[in-house]
């Protein structure tokens, strides 16, 4: 087992977990009780998607770290989800704003990933991108319905985008692990993935009549494990009481 | 969301049953409000196929009229299909 092929486990992993962490913020404060629904499922879907990235992950490397070692006995530093999805959930326009920008990059990298020349990850890949593809549905819907709705709506909206617009470079960067997994057949090559992904956001934002952000100084290093300090906060939560009371059992 | 209209809800369990009217939601459009049934009243499993239909666009009959619809039919037996032998195979009859 390769050192890269870990690390891109765990940030397909991480990338899930932290996404759904933020999501879950949302259960029974949701704006009304169809989208807290439809927010907690997704998450649902992504904590789904984040065991099965960490289970194979624990097996790989052979330490006898499991899922929960994973997600719970890791600091911030450890992480490697991209920056974008620790990002506070702010409005629920801010939280569809990160869900669509993450989704319409999430999607054709898990398709991708379904024809990686590792059996495993492609099966993993091919099953997750089925619930990745009704995430982008929905937070494509509200882009649109909220960037074309009220003057108001519009406004926040657009707000929104522009502001997550930096957490987004730093979905295409390749460094040497994915160069590695990318000549490997593994993974995709991250660059490769832009094109598509401005396609997608040009075409929902111009029906969303709203602005696609320009050329901008990119946050990065959340794949290397340099993060923004909201991971920690989110962390101290989630991982609060395998903490404080380690190995607990429900 | 007060400004949302009401969508009553319909979910076929299996192919070759009928939609069965399952309950209500909230959703600014059609769209938004097939997938809200998807996320509230689909999520063990449940169906195979959803329908909404806008509340006010549902015409129903007045609880009042209940005796003249109704009790009419309640003296005719013979209307009953009781009188001819099933097999079992047919199901859902």
């Amino acid at each position: 087992m390769s050192a890269a092929q870990l690390e891109l486990l765990l940030r397909l992993g991480d990338n899930a977990l932290v996404l759904a962490q933020r999501l879950s913020e949302w259960c029974g404060k949701g704006p009304v009780l169809e989208e807290d629904l439809a927010t907690t499922n997704t998450a649902l879907d992504l904590i789904g998607q984040a065991r099965l990235w960490f289970g194979y992950a624990g097996e790989l490397e052979g330490k006898g770290r499991d899922e929960d070692a994973l997600a719970y006995r890791r600091d911030a530093h450890q992480f490697r989800n991209v920056l974008l999805v620790e990002q506070p959930n702010g409005h629920y326009g801010d939280t569809i704003a990160r869900q669509f920008y993450f989704d319409a990059f999430h999607l054709p990298l898990l398709r991708a990933l379904s024809a990686s020349s590792n059996a495993r990850i492609a099966e993993i890949a091919a099953k997750s991108a089925k619930e990745a593809a009704y995430h982008l549905e929905r937070s494509t819907d509200w882009v649109i319905r909220l960037g074309d709705g009220t003057e108001e709506s519009h406004r926040r909206m657009q707000q929104s985008v522009d502001d997550l617009w930096m957490y987004t470079g730093e979905f295409f960067d390749a460094d040497a692990v994915d160069r590695e997994m990318t000549a490997a057949g593994i993974a995709p090559d991250p660059a490769a993935l832009r094109e598509p992904w401005l396609a997608m956001v040009r075409k929902v934002f111009a029906e969303a009549t709203l602005a696609v952000p320009g050329e901008a100084w990119m946050q990065r290093g959340g794949k290397q494990g340099v993060h923004t300090e909201q991971l920690g906060f989110l962390l101290a939560e989630m991982q609060y009481l395998q903490r404080a009371y380690p190995d607990a059992k429900w | 969301m007060k400004e949302w209209p009401l969508w009553e809800v319909f979910i076929r369990s299996q192919h070759g049953l009928a939609h069965k009217h399952v309950g209500s939601l909230h959703a600014p459009d059609a769209e938004l409000a097939v997938k809200n049934a998807r996320d509230v009243y689909t999520r063990r499993n449940e169906g195979v196929s959803i329908w909404v239909v806008k509340a006010a666009d549902i015409t129903a009959s007045s609880p009042g009229d209940k005796e003249a619809l109704f009790e009419p039919a309640n003296s005719k037996v013979y209307r009953h299909p009781t009188f001819f032998p099933m097999p079992d195979e047919v199901k859902h009859i």
